[in-house]
């Protein structure tokens, strides 16, 4: 029977191995160093927060893998023979496959700053990042102060968690405005606010320069660019991830930054795949880079190369856009395609809306030559998948979608309703006279 | 995992630790609970009325003010931080002493009032004794164990929904619900029906007495409300009386299953019922406790099951025992009864086998023992029963059984004690015949869904943590299938936990509401139907 080895219990790993269990009786083995059980990584924030305990976090009952007949093995793998097709593990022992599949997901980037292998100093992906961080900062009596470094979704994440403890988090963030690379000025500006709010001491345009020994091995302070010294107990490096692939150094795998895949997701060698965090496309599909370190398309190529695995031959072709996150309070939903600072094509302008009260914006790209809708950014306020991935494949353009927000909004029941006063707005700002269409379940469920 | 607490302080660290005004609202609602077990004890207090009233205002005030000190300095938004760090909360200590004093006084409540104090041909004594003064300010009745119960149920629910209001009060869907059961549970629990009492032997009653009605109380759940005496009260009180009891047999026939098929149960279990209303606000501390397994969904499925199949077998056997036999005095004798009944059985057992079969899949033949079980003890009963017995039993002893077992032990004893040890919905998930049936409804006949968004779900498990009914809600989400379970009470807060707005809580249409197709969006949409041919 063909042996299937999936390298990585994460979301990509264990979607494949699903699938693969679908479609046929192939033998599935699933290696992971981390942890014995497939859990949810987005969710490790939620057990130092006590919201939940980390047997929650895992999707599938301990007996679930048996009943499907996928073998589970806690180990670490160090090199990848392909010639011989066989793994050798950190324990010594030995495994053969048929078919390999490298599923093993980002590790946190560190960029060479003086101080940053000292005790107290931790990035935040994995479980054993966890256990680590409870060590470090179990309450703010050992650690008076953390310091964050890098403002994307898992710096903040990191301060939102060590806030629940009353720890005082001082944010060190590169850029002008919190991860204006990816959201609009607009968007950017009212997470800063929200952030200080929440009692973050955020220090725009800063950098790391080094972190302080305190003479025993472990961080005391840390110092930055722009000449300050702060004393802390804990530095959290979340400046971006990078592919997890360094066991793969010695091997004949093509690797980039990541592991170079083709779109059926197969390296430079015959049965062997690599799919989620560390695979790295040749070149970005369409206006997707190349390493995509997003849970929903490690699922998607999970999905994917099950079905090549299978006999049935399958390119990587995801489906429109769409991501999601939360900001301390604020829940933020793309679909499509909204541009921030970096990368923005010439012929892409917003228009921006923002609550005059509360925490509530909305942005929404078109084509300002077609005025073709292009995508939309949505805080404080819930979007129907469904709507977005339609009108996108409709090719809709912005008046028809500003029209029928309404169709879109997916707030809870007895919500206030924003699209009066965004209609309004829009017809302002853009001196138009579109009228705000009513909800319509006939349109939403597509009904005959 | 090693979030072991090193402190040794008895509340632990942030976020579990209580700040010192929480403390003293401790202090004071204590004091409040003190008082009355000091009169339990027969402490006399010369001033009842007075000293009541500072008892329930000191627990009142204790309740809501802790509250107010663990929201005031909060944004809006999610306030779960330390839930499975608190011990009251996560099982611990401090969780088994709430348990182990909530089971003891509903054991006294339901099997020993006379340790409350309850004389019944004399004067109150001990804590019954205290809200005598109250009691009689509404119904011009003494009290009894049932009026103290019901009076710090209500303030429990008014509370305790005073702290939920505050803690989801950036959701709105949270806090009209909450507005509405804290509403049913004073005015159509509590008061309406002691200022009824105030109109029995009244002309407007043509001298009748109504029976006690919770009217929103609805049979099955208010098992009792179609015995004899209740019968005899409520044909005794002239129009109105006729008028309630046939607003009780509408209530099950006709509101529950037009507002089921519009809304879901959802209307009845955590809008207007007091089992859900207390479950939804004192028990909101405990949602998370609730068994997520597979096994006890098993377990669930096959008891609240049994419960209906016992209740409407106990009910009919009550109504049979009282009915005559000869047509010409009542139209309804003991014969056409039966008949009626498995009449009515066989339709609804008959349109689900052949319009929503499919749907049953392997449930149906359960289904079809239970409509078994019924049929043949109807049969049973009329063949093989005398004047006041049921086969071998009396009636009476079968309707007792029931009210033990299920009526106190289960939905008091169990259902309610061991909230901070179960979860806050262990009756309304296992045992409430009730739910068992508006839930059938909803599963087969309803607009009501769970809608999951696409493909946004991270799969995190704050869904299936925080649902009280123990659905494992990420299950369905993360295949990017809608909710639709028997079991959901629609309380919503599936849909409030989740961090990437996942989850609405909506009525639509019925076509496509069960979509078993893993349909997630922004996936390749060639992909999406190889993955799902089946």
């Amino acid at each position: 029977m063909e042996h299937i080895v999936i390298i990585g219990n994460g979301i990509a790993g264990v979607t494949a191995a699903r699938h693969i269990r679908k479609l046929s009786d192939k033998r599935i083995t699933i290696i992971s160093g981390e942890t014995p059980y497939f859990f949810s990584r987005t969710a490790l924030m939620y057990v130092y927060m006590g919201h939940m305990k980390f047997e929650h976090t895992q999707p599938y009952e301990n007996g679930f893998w048996k009943k499907n007949r996928i073998d589970l093995l806690q180990a670490f793998v160090e090199k990848v023979d392909t010639d011989a097709k066989v793994l050798h593990l950190a324990m010594g022992n030995t495994i053969s496959y048929d078919k390999l599949i490298i599923a093993t997901g980002s590790k946190p980037n560190k960029f060479g700053w003086p101080g940053q292998d000292l005790q107290g100093v931790q990035g935040l992906y994995s479980k054993q990042d966890l256990e680590q961080l409870e060590e470090n900062a179990p309450n703010n009596k050992v650690c008076k102060r953390a310091v964050i470094v890098g403002g994307g979704l898992i710096g903040i994440e990191l301060a939102e968690m060590l806030r629940t403890r009353e720890i005082p988090v001082t944010f060190l963030v590169r850029e002008d405005s919190f991860w204006n690379g990816v959201l609009p000025a607009g968007e950017s500006a009212m997470i800063n606010e929200h952030i200080k709010e929440h009692h973050i001491d955020l220090r725009l345009s800063t950098n790391l320069d080094t972190i302080i020994d305190n003479g025993s091995g472990r961080v005391k302070a840390v110092t930055t660019d722009q000449g300050e010294t702060i004393e802390c107990d804990l530095v959290g490096l979340t400046a971006g991830v990078s592919p997890n692939i360094d066991f793969l150094e010695d091997s004949t795998i093509e690797t980039g930054r990541g592991v170079l895949v083709n779109r059926k997701l197969e390296t430079n060698i015959p049965d062997v795949y690599a799919i989620g965090d560390c695979a790295e496309q040749h070149s970005g599909i369409g206006n997707r880079r190349p390493i995509e370190a997003v849970w929903y398309t490690g699922r998607m190529m999970g999905e994917t190369v099950a079905q090549t695995i299978c006999g049935n031959p399958t390119e990587y072709k995801p489906g429109h856009w769409f991501n999601s996150a939360k900001f301390l309070d604020i829940e933020y939903q793309t679909y499509g395609w909204v541009f921030g600072r970096k990368g923005k094509p010439e012929y892409e302008a917003h228009y921006h809306w923002r609550h005059p009260e509360e925490k509530i914006c909305v942005t929404i790209a078109y084509d300002k030559n077609t005025e073709k809708f292009l995508g939309i950014n949505t805080f404080g306020m819930r979007m129907r998948h469904q709507m977005f991935d339609r009108w996108l494949t409709e090719e809709k353009n912005i008046d028809y979608v500003v029209a029928h927000l309404k169709d879109a909004n997916f707030d809870p029941e007895f919500y206030k309703p924003y699209e009066r006063l965004i209609m309004a707005d829009y017809n302002q700002t853009r001196i138009k006279n579109i009228k705000l269409k009513s909800k319509s379940l006939k349109r939403i469920f597509q009904l005959g | 995992m090693s979030t072991v607490d090193k402190s040794m302080a008895l509340t632990g660290q942030p976020p579990a630790s209580l700040s010192l005004p929480q403390k003293l609202a401790v202090v004071l609602g204590m004091s409040g609970l003190g008082i009355m077990l000091l009169a339990a004890f027969n402490i006399n207090f010369p001033q009842q009325g007075l000293w009541l009233s500072v008892s329930l205002l000191a627990l009142f005030v204790g309740i809501t003010w802790f509250s107010w000190e663990a929201y005031k300095d909060k944004q809006p938004g999610i306030k779960n931080d330390g839930v499975w760090f608190k011990s009251v909360s996560s099982r611990g200590l401090w969780g088994w002493v709430a348990g182990i004093a909530l089971t003891g006084f509903y054991i006294v409540l339901y099997f020993y009032p006379q340790y409350l104090g309850l004389v019944n041909d004399g004067d109150n004594k001990g804590v019954i004794a205290l809200f005598d003064p109250l009691s009689k300010a509404l119904s011009g009745n003494p009290a009894s164990q049932w009026f103290v119960y019901g009076t710090l149920y209500t303030v429990a629910i008014l509370a305790f929904g005073i702290k939920f209001l505050w803690k989801y009060r950036h959701n709105r869907y949270e806090r009209l619900r909450t507005a509405s059961v804290m509403f049913f549970q004073t005015a159509f629990a509590f008061i309406i029906p002691e200022l009824m009492a105030r109109l029995n032997g009244s002309s407007v009653l043509n001298g009748g007495s109504l029976p006690y009605y919770d009217l929103k109380n609805i049979w099955p759940l208010n098992y009792y409300n179609f015995e004899g005496y209740r019968i005899k009260g409520f044909l005794s009180s002239g129009e109105i009386g006729f008028a309630l009891l046939i607003f009780g047999i509408a209530s099950i026939f006709v509101i529950t299953p037009i507002l089921t098929y519009k809304y879901g149960k959802r209307w009845y279990c955590s809008w207007v019922c007091g089992c859900g209303g207390l479950a939804e606000t004192a028990g909101d501390a405990f949602r998370q406790l609730s068994d997520k397994s597979t096994f006890a969904w098993k377990v669930e499925r096959w008891v609240i099951h049994s419960v209906v199949v016992f209740v409407t077998l106990m009910t009919t056997a009550v109504i049979y025992s009282y009915l005559g036999t000869d047509t010409s005095k009542y139209w309804l004798t003991k014969s056409s009864f039966l008949i009626g009944v498995g009449v009515f059985l066989t339709l609804v057992f008959g349109w689900v086998m052949l319009f929503k079969r499919e749907q049953l899949q392997k449930d149906a033949q359960y289904g079809a023992i239970g409509y078994f079980v019924i049929i043949l003890a109807l049969i049973g009963m009329h063949f093989f029963s005398g004047e006041g017995n049921v086969f071998l039993f009396k009636s009476e002893s079968l309707r007792k059984t029931y009210s033990f077992l299920i009526g106190s032990i289960f939905s008091g004893v169990i259902g309610t004690g061991f909230y901070p040890i179960f979860g806050n919905r262990v009756w309304c998930r296992f045992g409430c015949p009730m739910a068992a049936i508006l839930g059938f409804q909803q599963r087969m006949f309803s607009k009501f869904r769970i809608t999951t968004n696409g493909g946004q779900c991270i799969s995190c498990g704050n869904c299936s943590t925080y649902c009280e009914m123990g659905i494992d809600v990420r299950a369905y989400a993360q295949k990017g299938e809608n909710i639709v379970r028997s079991s959901c009470v629609g309380c919503g807060i599936c849909s409030a936990v989740c961090p990437r707005g996942v989850l609405k809580l909506e009525n639509g249409p019925l076509e496509g509401r069960i979509d078993s197709n893993q349909v997630l969006l922004g996936n390749d949409v060639d992909l999406m139907q190889l993955v799902n041919k089946k």
